[in-house]
C-alpha cells in the first residue's frame, strides 16, 4: 500500500465525517437553496406517484382479474418495463416534448411538469406489475364469492383496490422510492436548471462532478432521510388503519 | 319453531313476527316502504318463479377425476332439500354447479326462468369475508344489487340483528370467530332475498346454541318461501330441517326421498349404512 493510497482513504473518511457535519448544517440552517431543491424533489416525485397510481393501480387490478388471449405477453412486457432504465424513459419523453416533437408546442421541456411526466412514465409499469401480483392472490380468494354476488371483473376492480389497500401502500412506496432516487430521466427532461428544475439527485450528480464530495454526500444523506421519513409515515398510517380495519 | 336462549331477543321477535305475518313471502321486510330490490325483481314476487329446477344427466369431471356422474333430479318449490352424503361425495361441487360457479362437463341445469342467476345466493363451506367491517360485508352485495348506500346499510343492520351480530357491526369481519364469520356470511346471503338459497354446511363450525339459531333462521327463511338447498353432516339437523333428502355417494345420486321416509328407512343400502354411521366414503 502506498502513501498516497493511505492519504486518499483517510481523505474519504474525512469526507464522510464532514458530509455528516455539512448535512446537519444544511438542515439546521434550513439553507434556502437546499430547501427549495428538496421541496421540488418531493413535489415532483409525489405528483408523479399520484399520476402513475391513477393509471397503474387500476391497470394492475384489471390484469389480476381479466383473462384474455395475450395476457401472458402483456405481463412479460410489463415486468420487463419495470426495469426500464430512467435515461431511456427520459429520452422518450424528451423526444415527445422537444420542440420538433409531437408535444413540442406545449413548451414543457425543461420544466418540472416534464420531470413529473418522465417519472410517472417510469414508475407506472412498476405500480401496475406489483399491484397485479399483490391483487391476484386476493382475487383468487374472492373470485367465487364475488361471482356469486353477480360481480364481474369490472366491478371486482374497485373492490380489490379497496380491500388490498394496505398491500398497495407498499407498492406505492416502492414506486415513490424509485421516482425519488432516479436521476437519468429528470436530468434529461428537466435540464438541472438551478432554482427551477434542480432536484436532489441532479444536484448530487452535479456536486459530485464538480468534486465537492462532502456537499454531494450531505445532499445524499438528506435525500435518504426524506425517503426514510416518507416510508415511516406511510408505515405508521398503514399500521393504524390496518389495526382498525383488520 | 322453538324459542331458544341463544337467539338474540330482538332477532327472534322479528323472526317470529315475520313468520306469522300473512303473505310474508318477503324476507327482511322490516321497513314498510318497498325496496328497490323488489322493484328490480331480484326477488321472484310477481314474475314467474325460478323453480322448479330440473337437472338432467349432470356430469362433472376435473381432469381424470369424475366428481359427479349422471346426476338427475327436480327441485320443486317447498321445504328445504337437504343434500347429504359422506366426505368427497360431490355435495359442494353439485351446489357450485347449480349456482353456475362451475360449468358441467355434460348434462343440463334448467331453471324456470332465464334470469335465475340473479335470484339465488350461496353460502360457501368456507365463507369468504371481505377485508372490511362486519356491516360493510353485509351491505356489499346489496350495493352491488343496486341499493342506495343508506338503504343498504339499514337493511344490512337489520339482517345482522337476525343473526345476533348487530353488536359487532363495526368490527373488522376477519377478526370474528369462525362461528361469527359463518353467521355473518349467512346474513349476507339472506340479505339478498334470494328465491333459492344454497347453504354448504352452514353450521360446520358453530356451537350448539348458534347451530340452533341458524336452524331457526333457515326455517324462518323457508317458511317465507325461500327454497333452501343445503348440505350437512349433522344427521340430527337434517332430520330437523329436511322436507326431502338427496343422498349422494361417490358422485352418484342414489336417492331423492321425502325426509320422513328417508329417515324411517332409506331405499339404498349405502344410505342405510350411512345413517348407521358405517359408510365410509
Ligand atoms: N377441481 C377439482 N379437481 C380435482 N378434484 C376435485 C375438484 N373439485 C372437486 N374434486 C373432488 O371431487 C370430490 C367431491 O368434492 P366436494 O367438495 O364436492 O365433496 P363434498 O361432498 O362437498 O365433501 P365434504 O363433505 O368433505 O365437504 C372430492 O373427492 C374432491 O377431491
Ligand atoms: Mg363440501
Amino acid at each position: 500500500m502506498t502513501a498516497s493510497d493511505t492519504n486518499c482513504q483517510s481523505g474519504r473518511v474525512q469526507d464522510l465525517a464532514s458530509a455528516f457535519a455539512t448535512a446537519l448544517g444544511l438542515v439546521a440552517t434550513a439553507d434556502p437553496a437546499v430547501m427549495r431543491i428538496l421541496l421540488l424533489s418531493l413535489r415532483v416525485s409525489l405528483t408523479a406517484l399520484a399520476l402513475a397510481a391513477l393509471v397503474g393501480l387500476p391497470l394492475g387490478a384489471l390484469l389480476a382479474v381479466a383473462r384474455f388471449p395475450g395476457r401472458q405477453a402483456v405481463l412479460v412486457a410489463l415486468n420487463a418495463l419495470m426495469g426500464l432504465p430512467p435515461v431511456v424513459a427520459g429520452l422518450l419523453i424528451y423526444l415527445l416534448l422537444s420542440r420538433a416533437g409531437p408535444l413540442g408546442p406545449l413548451g414543457l421541456l425543461f420544466t418540472p411538469t416534464a420531470m413529473v411526466i418522465a417519472q410517472a412514465v417510469l414508475i407506472a409499469p412498476i405500480l401496475a406489475a406489483l399491484s397485479r401480483q399483490v391483487l391476484e392472490g386476493l382475487w383468487e380468494e374472492y373470485a367465487e364469492q364475488l361471482r356469486s354476488f353477480g360481480a364481474g371483473p369490472w366491478r371486482a376492480v374497485p373492490t380489490l383496490l379497496w380491500d388490498g389497500r394496505f398491500a398497495l401502500m407498499t407498492v406505492l412506496l416502492a414506486g415513490f422510492g424509485r421516482a425519488a432516487a432516479e436521476v437519468g430521466a429528470v436530468m434529461i427532461v428537466g435540464g438541472n436548471i438551478e432554482g427551477f428544475t434542480r432536484v436532489m439527485t441532479t444536484a448530487i450528480a452535479l456536486e459530485t462532478s464538480k468534486g465537492d464530495l462532502p456537499l454531494a454526500l450531505a445532499l445524499g444523506l438528506l435525500l435518504m432521510a426524506i425517503v426514510l421519513a416518507v416510508n415511516a409515515l406511510a408505515q405508521g398510517l398503514r399500521e393504524a388503519a390496518a389495526e382498525r380495519a383488520g | 319453531m322453538r324459542a331458544t336462549e341463544s337467539l338474540p331477543r330482538k332477532g327472534l321477535r322479528h323472526v317470529m313476527a315475520d313468520l306469522f305475518r300473512p303473505g310474508g313471502a318477503r324476507i327482511l321486510a322490516r321497513t314498510p316502504d318497498p325496496s328497490p330490490i323488489h322493484g328490480r325483481s331480484r326477488i321472484g314476487a310477481g314474475t314467474g318463479g325460478i323453480l322448479p329446477l330440473r337437472v338432467e344427466g349432470l356430469c362433472y369431471r376435473a381432469g381424470a377425476v369424475e366428481v359427479l356422474r349422471e346426476v338427475g333430479f327436480t327441485l320443486e318449490k317447498g321445504g328445504p332439500s337437504l343434500i347429504i352424503g359422506p366426505n368427497g361425495a360431490g355435495k359442494s361441487v353439485l351446489l357450485r354447479l347449480l349456482h353456475r360457479l362451475l360449468r358441467p362437463s355434460a348434462g343440463q341445469i334448467l331453471w324456470g326462468t332465464p334470469e335465475a342467476a340473479r335470484r339465488q345466493a350461496m353460502l360457501f363451506q368456507r365463507p369468504v369475508l371481505l377485508r372490511r367491517s362486519v356491516l360493510a360485508n353485509a351491505a356489499y352485495p346489496l350495493r352491488l344489487a343496486g341499493l342506495g348506500r343508506a338503504e343498504a346499510m339499514a337493511r344490512a343492520r337489520a339482517e345482522l340483528a337476525q343473526v345476533g351480530l348487530d353488536g359487532l357491526a363495526d368490527r373488522p369481519a376477519r377478526r370474528l370467530s369462525g362461528g361469527e364469520q359463518q353467521r355473518l356470511a349467512l346474513a349476507r346471503a339472506a340479505a339478498l332475498q334470494p328465491e333459492v338459497l344454497f347453504l354448504d354446511e352452514p353450521c360446520a363450525s358453530l356451537d350448539p346454541a348458534a347451530t340452533r339459531a341458524v336452524e331457526e333462521i333457515v326455517q324462518a327463511l323457508a317458511a317465507r318461501g325461500t327454497k333452501i338447498v343445503m348440505t350437512t353432516h349433522d344427521l340430527g339437523q337434517a332430520r330437523r330441517l329436511a322436507a326431502e333428502v338427496l343422498f349422494l355417494h361417490r358422485g352418484r345420486l342414489l336417492e331423492q326421498t321425502p325426509a320422513a321416509r328417508f329417515f324411517a328407512g332409506p331405499e339404498s343400502a349405502e344410505a342405510r349404512a350411512f345413517l348407521r354411521g358405517e359408510l365410509l366414503w
